[in-house]
């Protein structure tokens, strides 16, 4: 009895150790990171490049999106609506759970699947080839020429990013609902504009994007350098960059519109 | 890919995305909450406000001339206080009076201004004399239920039904 009660909690106990460690080794890479990150500003031109790999390619899915969760919201949101004569309110509905919701998180959700990935492979698959290594033997800091400008390429480009999603839904929203669906093109955009405020809806969503631009792109990088250097090491860290973000994303979406919209 | 080129695109990404803020800025939203150097505020204390929320609109003759700023009951007489961040460019005599409207039969209240004569103007930190609380639907048709069963048979039914005619 005894044996198997020390047995039943060392299989609980090893895994909550390995992830209390890995956690700590995160938040210690992450102050590592924000040492080390002046470098990729003062050579501006290695960021350029990160957020030309991860934002700019990650444009055209974004819009793409963005344009068709816009139409779709149109839609359904016009089905309900016009029950209760309030059809002319579509466009509110539409700019509001854009800006305030599915922009910064749909966005982000993209984000992570698309440059995510992309960043926790290159990085993971120049470990397991001993660049990282190559590097440091020359005396380059592998953390501040290869990890900090990724990092902030997408800290950089995740906003610009939500920002087109929610204006590309709004325009997709704008197409299905005044073209297609026969709204007054007027009260479609003046109910909107009286009923999102810059500050309280629009800011506040930008806000959410740069925190899980920070969350996206640390989980990446993170998920990189910590990959087991073999082939199924990286694309092991490759799936769990995508969970992991996922699952930060939506819980850190619930925390912060808590802070944000409550009582209001 | 050339440096050159990654530099343009760049641009370009910077460019869209400050081209959608601006867009959601510009097109989408609009800044209704006043910074507090352009306005001053009024108080106007209601019976009722029925369904008056923060944030909702001031208008004086149909045109928004600030936002509700804050809404408490005031301990000792019970009445419901609310403040009004007002524009500082309009100005309203002391006699005005301030009442709680609707738009349309379900939209949302706001609060109507309906300027004086007077020729002394409001304050900061002044409290309208007149007020008019919020029709509250319920206490309208049980008020007109009442009218009704007192009234008898005799006046209301034949107009009633001349008017069905």
């Amino acid at each position: 009895m005894a044996d198997f009660l020390v047995r039943f909690f060392s299989r609980l106990g090893a895994p909550f150790a390995r992830s209390l460690v890995k956690l700590g080794f995160a938040c210690r890479f992450f102050v590592a990171l924000l040492r080390h990150s002046p470098t990729s500003f003062l050579r501006f031109n290695l960021t350029m490049r990160e957020i030309w790999f991860a934002g700019v390619l990650s444009v055209l899915i974004i819009v793409v999106s963005g344009l068709f969760v816009g139409m779709v919201l149109a839609l359904q949101g016009y089905e309900t609506l016009v029950r209760f004569g309030a059809s002319s309110s579509l466009g509110v509905l539409v700019a509001l759970s854009l800006v305030r919701e599915l922009g910064p998180v749909v966005g982000a959700l993209l984000f992570a699947s698309r440059a995510g990935s992309a960043i926790t492979a290159e990085i993971g698959l120049m470990k397991a080839t001993e660049q990282l290594a190559a590097m440091e033997l020359m005396a380059v800091n592998p953390v501040a020429r290869v990890v900090a400008p990724r990092f902030w390429g997408g800290v950089i480009s995740m906003p610009l990013l939500a920002a087109m999603f929610s204006a590309m839904g709004i325009l997709g929203g704008y197409l299905v609902g005044v073209p297609l669906l026969g709204l007054d093109e007027g009260s479609f955009w003046s109910q909107m504009q009286s009923a999102v405020d810059f500050r309280l809806d629009v800011m506040n969503g930008v806000i959410k994007s740069a925190f899980f631009g920070v969350a996206v792109s640390l989980i990446a990088v993170f998920e990189g350098y910590d990959a087991p250097p073999t082939a199924e090491g990286v694309s092991g860290a490759t799936t769990r960059t995508v969970v992991t973000s996922a699952l930060v994303i939506l819980a850190l979406d619930f925390v912060l519109t808590a802070f944000m919209f409550r009582g209001v | 890919m050339k440096r050159g080129m990654i530099d343009f695109w760049v641009g370009i990404f910077a460019a869209a995305g400050a081209a959608a803020l601006l867009f959601l800025a510009v097109q989408v939203s609009s800044q209704s909450t006043l910074p507090a150097s352009q306005s001053y505020e009024l108080v106007a204390n209601f019976e009722n406000i029925g369904g008056l929320k923060i944030r909702a609109p001031v208008k004086s003759a149909g045109v928004v001339v600030g936002r509700v700023s804050s809404i408490e009951l005031d301990p000792q007489r019970y009445v419901a206080r609310v403040r009004l961040a007002v524009e500082s460019r309009y100005q309203f005599s002391t006699d005005s009076s301030a009442e709680i409207l609707t738009s349309g039969l379900l939209g949302e209240q706001y609060i109507g201004l309906t300027p004086g004569a007077d020729d002394k103007m409001l304050k900061a930190g002044d409290t309208f004399k007149i007020t008019s609380s919020a029709i509250v639907l319920e206490q309208l048709i049980s008020r007109f239920l009442f009218s009704k069963a007192e009234g008898g048979d005799k006046n209301t039914t034949p107009e009633a039904g001349k008017e069905l005619k």
